[in-house]
């Protein structure tokens, strides 16, 4: 079984998330960035397959340099190998041109039996690169899969939307995401930190991948944002401590706004 | 006029309320023209509604095999009327299956997406809400036609009618590699409004202290007209089924009325409900942080305070 998982390096949740002035980007340098979370499912899923039979897992990333830093973290969790296209001409690059780059790299990997991603980004959230990817591919997806089952050649899983279960299959190869409840996510072992020093990264640029410069980057995207500006924060209004008129000064206040 | 495609979310025979939202937006953009993918004869059950919201046009694909698959014969049936009718825009509900088909259409016809649209003006340029509402970014497509997916609540809905002229089309065949339907088990709504769309949202977190504990939610929730929410800590901990968690990896909502009860209010849940009109907050930690973003905040035990807050709701109403 031949698996590779989609990780991305995305600005953690936690830290204050910007936009550049100059062209509208993400301002990944001044993020403090992770391994996206639900892409830590997404390998653990994989890494459970793996366990339960046989195979490799690749994990690939289409990203800055820096999220060589990603890449560590899911070689520690147990990931065999990565691959990294890195090159500047990403920069900006649309969703269109993400999911047929990560394509390409996938291209490159031989007979590829399944591939698992997140089901959404925490910067982007566009919640359809593994169904783009698919698309360009060929492949059957089976998207925000809550379970996975393996038998043999067929894959099952129950994809779980706030209006519907669903159970979808299909035979592999096949695109999965994973939901955020899918499973709990391993921490890296110290002999998995230790080992994921030795294993092999190969760091992809366009020429390397087979990707038109023409097909990537801000110039070439198929979409472009315009303009950008930060919401005003919010600030605190009245805070009361309950010594028995805590509800009914709610209720004034509620009344005074007209909500109640 | 160019023509809009507005693909129609719809369930047991009846329009979504987003698609009246889509059909709004897209008469801002040109000809608003309804695309319905169904299995047969629910086409004909949709008509009135979508004409109320000004449909001129309604393209019925309609196919026994539309419910063996997920996304498949909606992509097929868009890309096809991409090609013969040259829309200026194809819109979709930013709903989990509209965000895979257009993503799926706009590869397939090279068209730029626009995703999880809150505003949208007459010269096409689309308005983000991103890192839950701490920014509001504007784009554009630099494609001939632009894929566009709109927020459920975003947009105000307006009645004006449309001709909604009726013509069948052929669902292309869908390619071998596609997943299977095999089942499909539906999550009952029950009858409190929908999340994404109510006036008011009473959430829950993990103060809550457990799933019997969440009547105290619901019924203050029921008091006021309004839908239950709750927090991932509260979902993790089983008090509260998925579909209800409001953040950075669950529901936006953006109601009038945002009710927090013993939720600390982390920057992943301020993420899906920081954009509500009005934020209120009972929680017994003066340091929680979901008191610095409160309109006004409670300092106390939920318990008593929605208790009581239910019983003033309550009698003020009767
Ligand atoms: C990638 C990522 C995505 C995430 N996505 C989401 C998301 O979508 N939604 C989300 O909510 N979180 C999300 N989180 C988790 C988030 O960081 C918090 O862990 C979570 O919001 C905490 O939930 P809580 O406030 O209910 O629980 P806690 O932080 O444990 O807070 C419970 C609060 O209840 C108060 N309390 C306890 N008992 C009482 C009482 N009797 N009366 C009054 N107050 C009481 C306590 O003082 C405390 O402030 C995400 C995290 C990550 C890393
Ligand atoms: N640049 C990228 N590199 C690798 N995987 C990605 C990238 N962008 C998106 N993905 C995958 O697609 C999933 C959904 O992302 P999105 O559709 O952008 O919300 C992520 O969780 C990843 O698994």
């Amino acid at each position: 079984m031949n698996i590779v998982v989609l990780i991305k390096q995305v600005p953690d949740t936690w830290s204050a998330r910007t936009l550049t002035d100059s062209d509208h980007t993400l301002d990944r340098a001044s993020a403090e960035v992770v391994l996206d979370e639900i892409n830590e499912r997404a390998l653990e899923e994989a890494l459970k397959i793996k366990e339960a039979g046989q195979g490799e897992v690749t994990v690939v990333t289409m990203g800055p340099p820096r999220a060589a830093e990603a890449i560590r973290k899911a070689l520690s969790m147990g990931a065999d190998k990565a691959v990294h296209l890195s090159d500047e001409t990403l920069h900006g690059s649309c969703a269109i041109a993400t999911a047929k780059a990560l394509a390409k790299v996938i291209g490159t990997l031989g007979d590829v039996d399944l591939i698992i991603a997140g089901n959404e980004a925490t910067d982007g959230t566009v919640a359809a690169v593994p169904a783009m990817v698919a698309e360009v591919l060929g492949l059957p997806e089976l998207t925000h899969a809550r379970t996975v089952t393996l038998q043999g050649r067929t894959v099952t899983v129950e994809r779980q939307t706030d209006d519907a279960i669903t159970v979808l299959q299909a035979e592999l190869p096949a695109v999965i995401s994973v939901n955020e409840k899918i499973n709990e996510p391993r921490y890296p072992s110290f002999k998995g930190i230790m080992a994921a020093k030795r294993k092999p990264v190969s760091t992809l640029s366009l020429a390397d991948a087979g990707v038109e410069r023409t097909e990537v980057g801000l110039a070439n995207a198929t979409s472009t944002v315009i303009e950008s500006a930060p919401c005003p924060p919010r600030v605190a209004g009245q805070i009361v401590t309950d010594e028995g008129e805590g509800a009914a000064m709610l209720a004034d206040y509620l009344i005074g706004q007209k909500l109640i | 006029m160019a023509e809009v495609l507005v693909l129609v979310e719809h369930s047991g025979g009846e329009v979504k309320k987003i698609t009246n939202e889509l059909l709004t937006a897209a008469a801002r953009l040109g000809e608003p023209a309804a695309v319905v993918v169904a299995s047969p004869g629910i086409a004909g059950k949709l008509r009135d509604r979508l004409a109320a919201y000004g449909a001129v046009k309604i393209y019925i694909a309609e196919s026994e095999e539309v419910d063996r698959y997920l996304t498949a014969p909606a992509v097929g049936v868009l890309a096809a009327l991409v090609a013969s009718v040259r829309p200026v825009a194809v819109i979709l509900a930013a709903s989990p299956d509209g965000k895979e088909i257009a993503g799926k259409l706009a590869v397939r016809t090279g068209s730029g997406l626009l995703s999880d649209v809150v505003e949208l003006a007459a010269d096409g340029t689309a308005t983000h809400s991103v890192f839950g509402g701490s920014y509001l970014a504007k784009s554009r497509a630099t494609t001939p036609v632009a894929v566009i997916t709109v927020r459920a609540g975003a947009i105000e809905p307006r009645q004006t009618p449309g001709a909604a002229t009726e013509q069948p089309i052929e669902i292309p065949a869908v390619s071998a590699r596609t997943a299977k339907v095999l089942e499909r088990r539906l999550i009952e709504g029950g009858d409190r409004p929908e999340l994404t769309e109510a006036s008011v949202v009473v959430s829950g977190g993990r103060g809550v202290g457990s799933a019997d504990n969440f009547r105290v939610v619901e019924k203050l929730a029921d008091a006021l007209g309004a839908a239950v929410g709750a927090s991932r800590a509260a979902v993790d901990s089983g008090y509260y089924p998925h579909q209800f968690q409001v953040g950075q990896t669950g529901k936006t909502v953006s109601p009038q009325l945002y009710v927090a009860l013993g939720i600390s209010g982390a920057i992943q849940h301020r993420a899906g409900m920081q954009t509500s009109h009005t934020i209120v907050a009972v929680n017994k930690d003066p340091q929680a942080p979901i008191f610095e973003i409160a309109d006004f905040g409670v300092v106390g035990d939920l318990f008593t305070i929605a208790h009581q807050l239910t019983e003033i709701v309550t009698i003020r109403k009767s």
